[in-house]
């Protein structure tokens, strides 16, 4: 295909964490065929923390995930259905059911220095013989150098593309761009890598812009930007600006803006926004998914949200230990009252 | 016999510990204390391990021969704690059996049954093999148990968040493994109708303490207050074998959701700190396998002697 960028969406899964995973089967349908339609060659379809995700921690899905992910295998024509998974929470057993329903790839999440938790996953996903990506998130606690080290992990697994996750929205600017340059000389043809942005801090798109430049392959964006903390950068945003660079991206703007304003704002409870505790998560290198958690126990323990995360940042928690957000919250409530 | 020898015979129960990582070595610490267990071979198949060098500074009689040796032994031993890895377990626990050696089971090979002592140890000292679950299961089963004997628990769902220098790399080459036995041990010990586990490796320094949260689905009108004491009393019978085993907080208790499937939920915050006997505090989650597997030891070694005792 003659196209310089692939963009990816994650509408229909980092997006879940923003609609507090209640994302019905006409949403995603809707979703599917509107970015199959614009040129979309992948996209992801999951519960928010991947599969397996429904549950107390993290929120149960109002759909099963699995009837989402073959609606979504239904309605793509031309596009690969993607899935997330975090090994320690979704497992093989998961993974061959997504690929039995279709799916034809499959994103594999580890924190930054723990790649490999993912060999097996990887391992398997070949055998199946999907597509495969690795995710190392929350890709700021780390160095460049660090960060590549766990990618050729990754890649040596059967990895066919690595991405520099920025789950926090922390990164800013060169921050993002010198996590991909490493990862690229890193992997040299091994492997391709990719850039996953968070809003937080309001530089999504520049960041995606820079990774590009600086030889990221893929690039992961979701329509309004619909996503965790203050939300991704926007997959609609993101074609007009490569676009308007004269980068080929494969996919229509118009095709993507119309999605954006007439499949996926109608249906959206909240529509992702810069505010005081986004912009902590940014600032304090907070995993984006706990923005909803951290409001919930605010409201339960009444005690601020952008303190809950504020703590979270000190204690350096990671993805996945919403657990520990209830945990400090019940802290300052006894700080509070002691 | 000599009688000096028979009276030491019967007072404790003759083990080998097989596997001399740092569980095996951890394991050792432990039992050095017990009035009941005798350590008396510690095996490896390295020449060069530590772990045997250091059991032989501390008068264990160690081998590289791996289990050939051990059962070689003229006196063999009554009991013996695996240590080593599932694969290794499953080729060894036939023999054990065939020998009449009772073992205990820190692998995940799940020859036996799932033995989680604060809840079903009784039941399985005749087992000829226990099996001790996960780190995870040993820390959150007591507390679903505690839950399922005061109202039904249709689902039971724990988080184990451990240090990244306390997860090996069976554990990382194996994480499903953790999940799946996990998630088996709340159901079959822990008494959820549905079981779901999961881990958070963290890799902060200084080392994270092993923090496990469990939440239990249960009965908008449950009785909370015998929900709690349950809990608490709990936590005081682990902490008899694992001092470090501490409530967070008051188990917190949430009136039903719409997304809850018209179940309340009860959540209860645990931290387990290690005894520091080798492995180092913030490893919990080695910690508590070590400490129920000499728990198990004890009690098993109290059955053997006293068979002993009878015979005389």
């Amino acid at each position: 295909m003659n196209r310089d960028v692939r963009l990816v969406d994650t509408t229909l899964r980092d997006g879940s964490h923003a609609m507090a995973h209640r994302f019905t089967e006409a949403n995603v349908r809707d979703t599917v065929r509107a970015l199959d339609r614009a040129g979309v060659s992948l996209i992801e379809v999951t519960h928010g923390d991947g599969l397996g995700g429904s549950t107390f921690n993290y929120g149960f899905s109002l759909v099963d995930e699995r009837e989402l992910i073959a609606a979504a295998v239904d309605e793509a024509e031309r596009a690969t259905i993607a899935v997330l998974l975090l090994p320690g929470l979704g497992t093989v057993t998961d993974l061959k059911a997504a690929a039995g329903l279709g799916a034809g790839a499959v994103r594999i999440a580890t924190h930054c220095t723990e790649a490999d938790v993912s060999v097996q996953h990887f391992t398997e996903a070949r055998a199946l013989g999907l597509e495969t990506v690795g995710f190392l998130m929350l890709a700021h606690m780390v160095t460049p150098e660090e960060l590549a080290k766990q990618a050729r992990i990754m890649a040596d697994a059967g990895c066919q593309c690595v991405y520099v996750v920025d789950s926090a929205g922390a990164l800013i600017l060169e921050e993002a761009a010198d996590r991909v340059a490493a990862l690229v000389a890193e992997l040299g043809d091994a492997a391709q890598v990719g850039y996953h942005g968070h809003q937080n801090l309001s530089f999504g798109v520049a960041n995606s812009v820079l990774a590009y430049r600086a030889g990221a392959r893929q690039i992961d964006g979701s329509l309004v930007a619909l996503g965790a903390g203050a939300g991704n950068s926007p997959t609609e945003v993101l074609a007009a600006v490569f676009d308007r660079l004269g980068v080929a991206t494969g996919v229509d703007k118009d095709v993507l803006m119309d999605a954006a304003e007439n499949v996926v704002k109608p249906y959206i409870t909240r529509l992702p926004v810069l505010d005081r505790s986004s912009i902590v998560q940014g600032y304090a290198g907070v995993y984006s998914s706990f923005l909803l958690h951290a409001e919930r126990a605010a409201e339960r323990y009444g005690v601020p949200a952008h303190e809950i995360l504020y703590r979270v940042g000190e204690r350096r928690y990671v993805g996945g230990q919403e657990d520990m957000i209830i945990d400090i919250a019940l802290q300052l409530a006894a700080e509070r009252d002691g | 016999m000599p009688c000096p020898t028979v009276i030491r015979m019967s007072e404790r129960a003759a083990a080998a510990i097989v596997g001399p990582g740092n569980i095996g070595t951890d394991l050792l610490a432990k039992l050095l204390r017990s009035e009941r267990v005798e350590v008396r071979y510690m095996v490896g198949v390295d020449p060069a391990s530590d772990g045997l060098a250091r059991a032989a500074e501390l008068g264990i009689e160690t081998s590289a021969g791996g289990v050939d040796w051990l059962l070689a032994r003229d006196e063999p031993p009554e009991l013996v704690f695996e240590a080593t890895s599932a694969k290794a377990h499953l080729a060894s626990a036939p023999r054990y059996a065939e020998a009449g050696i009772q073992a205990v089971d820190l692998t995940p090979a799940a020859v036996g049954p799932f033995t989680c002592p604060a809840v079903n140890l009784p039941d399985q000292l005749d087992a000829p093999n226990l099996n001790l679950i996960t780190c995870g299961g040993q820390a959150t089963i007591p507390i679903v148990h505690a839950v399922s004997r005061v109202t039904p628990v249709p689902y039971a769902e724990i988080v184990a968040s451990v240090s990244s220098r306390s997860a090996g790399p069976g554990t990382r080459a194996n994480i499903d493994e953790f999940t799946e036995t996990t998630a088996r041990g709340l159901e079959e010990v822990g008494g959820a109708a549905k079981g779901k586990a999961i881990i958070i490796i963290n890799p902060m320094e200084p080392p994270m303490i092993m923090r496990d949260t469990v939440f239990c689905a249960i009965d908008p009108d449950a009785d909370r207050d015998a929900v709690a004491e349950s809990v608490h009393r709990m936590v005081e019978h682990v902490r008899t074998y694992v001092p470090g085993y501490t409530l967070k907080a008051e188990p917190q208790f949430d009136d039903p959701r719409p997304d809850w499937n018209g179940h309340a939920r009860v959540a209860v915050f645990l931290e387990v700190a290690g005894n520091g006997d080798y492995l180092p505090a913030y490893a919990g989650n080695l910690d508590i396998m070590t400490a129920a597997a000499a728990r198990v030891g004890e009690l098993l070694a109290e059955r053997i002697t006293g068979r002993r005792e009878v015979r005389a």
